[in-house]
């Protein structure tokens, strides 16, 4: 079967493809049909939609409800998540569910409708979830309200069930379909009332995936696979030493090769235009280049980690300060320190950068898997200088995003091309441009002191941070609130209690990296946090329920693991177990790892995961979010490393930049423990947090050996015990 | 021009001889199930069959496998009805999804030299990067597909 994508210009019809096998739900659906996804869910004309209730809510006459979604989908699935809330208020019928993208066009011409299309801050449901309840809510009471009209009677008579409106004394129905012309008209004096968790009856459940059909069979549409008619195809290098330029590229070299195009030269990057996307990429091998690259072309790492330890003396900035630190610390019965750090990682999603864009005189379109519609649509109105409100983004599903795509450089690019060749142009990234281009997780440095009493009570924390910010914007004083993320707002409380932060930014360019701040300084923390507990003579678990007396949603999710995760039992030699637990994104995280370390290599066998994050939308959801932002933290912890020799990134590809594979990938138990009435935390970033430092308390507990650096793997285990 | 066999049709196509497999699939043919992951080999997204075998595409010249019967992920069933799709529907495993068409293929591959898999021979056998970190849910999933397909 071959599905060849033509799509107009102009006009984008939602695919009636679905995939099959379709899910019996039990629940909320008259029939064994599932709602479902197109394989290419948007539709950009959306301003004028018959049938549209509001911005989020199309009810055509046969039923089919059409529910926005306002962010991206990269893996997360709230695709399937944020429908799932909306249909709860709507009370419709889940076989006639249709999802799409919301148009980020439309975003712009009407007044920020659906807010921010970002995708990152573990935020879709987290903030927009009642944001699309109280749209689901206001479109069923206007669909009540216009069948009251019609039976001239009081609306409190009527029920919304199942997709139909009932007049309960009478027994008549009509179904939504008939009523959302009116509905769409009705004004409600005053928004209706959200239902309370104790009435959810679709919210909570264990419902497919609507995108997993069309992920099994490749009929899924990624920005990567699609084709718009006249498309040429382009390969890009941008400048290996971040904010270099382009001198030369002598494209005579390159001129003779089949289905060249055209060599398109960028200010700080190089782009050969041919017809197939391999010729491409062959040719941008063989075109000789000369960059411009100034004094970041003299910088190493082995620089930059001086450089970002040698901060750690620097004055910095409070960012926190409770109590009196120094006071606390001249005063202790005992005071250790130590220092810590981590190197730059990358994202590595599964598909590397693309987008397809098309300039032409009175609007620009780009196709792209995007976690920011938003900043795609900004970057397409400024490499093409067409107004915002005549670029259309058609954001599509992505293959991994994690931080990487929350900063489309792609786009920029494409666009830039586009305009340059004045065809449609897809512009794919290689896998080591990628990794040599990327928005990166910052190097950071931290020193912790920590102060106890002569009966071994903390009484002090203090802790020196070096950083660099991923965003500057978000910047004050010297204090970025991102950067120190999981330490001016850790849980654990000691009457004495400072955060100090040096921000330094080099020439690498940073962007958020999945659970931005928390996940380099989860593992700082709940690393210094285990050594204080050994320090003091206590069991790691011990110290922490101390320092979290105040918090009883901690103390549950610790009993969890404790229980399920067999902490305090013994382990033989060679083996260990390590905890760590964290707050992040409205949601508390826990991990036990068991490793075995045998001759120098690390192996995690088992991690039992649990967490509160509220009232859950799908536990499925929230086990594979957390299973998967484990792995994603694992890779990091075991591997992750980005160096920089002559100012340029060293890897380039999965043999250089090692990942976790399924030799690698631990037995893993997730356990959802929700304290009830708590409102829903975000579950796609917690997990990449504490996974780092609860492997190497495990790796502490096995060898003796405190890593107070990563990646493990290339770190001296042999004979540590 | 090359003549090449791909889910049982013949396509004969224009391109030099070393291009790669994955991207005749994917551009001269226009079956885009297939992904391109890394171009070296190293991470399986764009596995496919070759006479039965698993094969990363992106590094297979094309002319090397001239007149050979390739299977793809679309070639694989009509509606998703091969026992490990069913598997990987049942366990609910994508999540971004780019790299399970090659790890679908992959175990394909896989269950037939071993129909009855150990976590352990998973695990020593299967190679195929998932950045989404499904690793519990593939396994469990090649588990059921193998139950499914001796059952």
């Amino acid at each position: 079967m071959t599905i060849h994508t033509t799509l107009s210009r102009r006009q984008f019809v939602v695919s009636t493809l679905t995939a099959a096998g379709g899910f019996a739900l039990g629940v909320g659906t008259t029939s064994a049909e599932a709602a479902s996804l197109s394989v290419r869910p948007w539709n950009d004309d959306t301003t004028h939609y018959p049938g549209e209730i509001n911005a989020w809510v199309v009810i055509q006459p046969d039923d089919t409800v059409i529910i926005r979604y306002g962010r991206a989908e990269m893996g997360q699935g709230s695709f399937t998540a944020l429908p799932q809330i909306l249909a709860e208020e709507l009370e419709c019928d889940w076989q006639y569910v249709r999802p799409e993208y919301a148009s980020a066009n439309r975003n712009v011409r009407d007044n920020k409708v659906y807010g921010s299309l970002s995708t990152g801050g573990s935020r879709a449901v987290r903030e927009t979830g009642v944001i699309v309840q109280q749209a689901g809510a206001s479109a069923r009471e206007r669909l009540i309200a216009a069948a009251a009209k019609r039976w001239n009677v009081p609306a409190t008579e009527c029920e919304a069930a199942m997709s139909k409106i009932t007049h309960k004394p009478s027994g008549r129905t009509f179904r939504f379909g008939e009523l959302a012309a009116e509905a769409a008209a009705i004004k409600l004096d005053k928004e209706p009332a959200l239902k309370h968790p104790d009435q959810y009856k679709f919210i909570g459940r264990r419902i497919a995936r609507l995108d997993i059909p069309l992920k099994i069979n490749g009929t899924a549409k990624y920005g990567i696979d699609l084709e718009v008619p006249g498309m040429v195809r382009a390969a890009v290098m941008k400048c290996p030493v971040f904010g270099g330029t382009l001198k030369s590229a002598d494209e005579s070299k390159i001129a003779s090769r089949r289905g060249i195009i055209q060599v398109v030269k960028l200010k700080d990057a190089v782009a050969v235009v041919a017809d197939r996307t391999w010729r491409a990429q062959a040719a941008l091998k063989a075109l000789p280049i000369e960059w411009e690259v100034g004094a970041a072309g003299a910088t190493n790492s082995a620089q930059f980690r001086k450089a970002y330890l040698d901060a750690l003396d620097q004055k910095g900035a409070e960012a926190r300060h409770d109590g009196n630190v120094d006071g606390a610390l001249a005063k202790a019965a005992k005071v250790i320190e130590a220092t810590y750090d981590v190197p730059i990682i990358a994202h590595a999603p599964m598909e590397p950068l693309n987008a397809i864009a098309h300039v032409q005189a009175d609007r620009v379109d780009v196709w792209v898997g995007t976690q920011n519609a938003d900043l795609a649509l900004t970057f397409g109105a400024q490499a093409s200088g067409m107004k915002p409100e005549n670029v259309y983004v058609h954001n599509t599903f992505s293959g991994g995003g994690f931080g990487r795509r929350l900063g489309p450089d792609e786009v920029a690019q494409a666009v830039a091309i586009s305009k340059a060749v004045g065809k449609p142009v897809k512009l794919v990234w290689t896998r080591e441009e990628e990794i040599r281009q990327g928005r990166y997780r910052t190097q950071a440095a931290i020193r912790f002191k920590a102060g106890f009493a002569a009966d071994g009570t903390a009484v002090a924390l203090e802790m020196r941070n070096s950083a660099g910010a991923a965003n500057p914007a978000g910047v004050k004083d010297g204090i970025d609130p991102q950067t120190l993320q999981g330490l001016i707002n850790a849980a654990y409380q000691l009457p004495n209690y400072r955060v100090i932060s040096m921000l330094k930014n080099t020439h690498v360019p940073l962007g958020p990296w999945r659970a931005p701040g928390h996940s380099q300084n989860a593992f700082f923390m709940e690393s210094f946090i285990d050594e204080m507990a050994h320090a003091a003579g206590k069991d790691p678990v011990q110290l922490r329920r101390q320092l979290l007396a105040h918090r009883p949603d901690f103390q549950q999710v610790l009993d969890v693991l404790v229980e399920k995760g067999d902490w305090g039992t013994p382990l033989p030699r060679g083996r260990g177990r390590g905890i760590a637990i964290t707050e992040a994104y409205d949601s508390i995280v826990g991990m036990i790892v068991e490793v075995t370390v045998k001759g120098g290599q690390v192996k995690a066998d088992r991690v039992v995961i649990a967490c509160d994050c509220g009232t859950v939308v799908n536990p499925r959801g929230v086990e594979t979010q957390l299973e998967g932002g484990m792995i994603y933290g694992l890779s990091a912890a075991l591997f992750g490393n980005i160096t920089i020799k002559d100012g340029r990134v060293e890897q380039g590809n999965f043999d250089t930049y090692p990942v976790v594979r399924f030799k690698d990938a631990p037995k893993t138990e997730v356990y959802i423990s929700p304290t009830p009435g708590k409102r829903w935390g975000g579950v796609g970033e917690p997990g990449a947090t504490v996974i780092q430092p609860a492997l190497t308390n495990a790796i502490f507990a096995a060898t003796g050996r405190r890593l107070r650096s990563l990646p493990v793997v290339g770190q001296d285990l042999n004979g540590a015990v | 021009m090359v003549t090449i066999i791909v889910n049982g049709t013949s396509h004969q196509v224009d391109v030099e001889d070393e291009t790669p497999l994955l991207w005749v699939l994917r551009e001269e043919i226009g079956l885009t199930g297939t992904k391109f992951g890394c171009g070296i080999a190293e991470c399986g997204a764009c596995t496919v069959h070759v006479n039965g075998q698993a094969v990363r595409s992106c590094s297979v010249p094309v002319k090397t496998v001239a007149g050979k019967q390739i299977t793809t992920i679309e070639g694989l069933s009509a509606n998703s009805s091969h026992p490990v799709q069913q598997a990987w529907l049942t366990e609910q495993v994508p999540q971004c999804g780019y790299c399970q068409s090659g790890q679908i293929m992959a175990t394909v591959a896989f269950l037939k030299t071993n129909p009855n898999p150990s976590d352990a021979d998973i695990d020593a056998n299967l190679t195929n990067i998932c950045r989404c970190g499904t690793y519990e849910r593939l396994r469990r999933a090649v588990h059921r597909a193998a139950a499914l397909m001796r059952s």
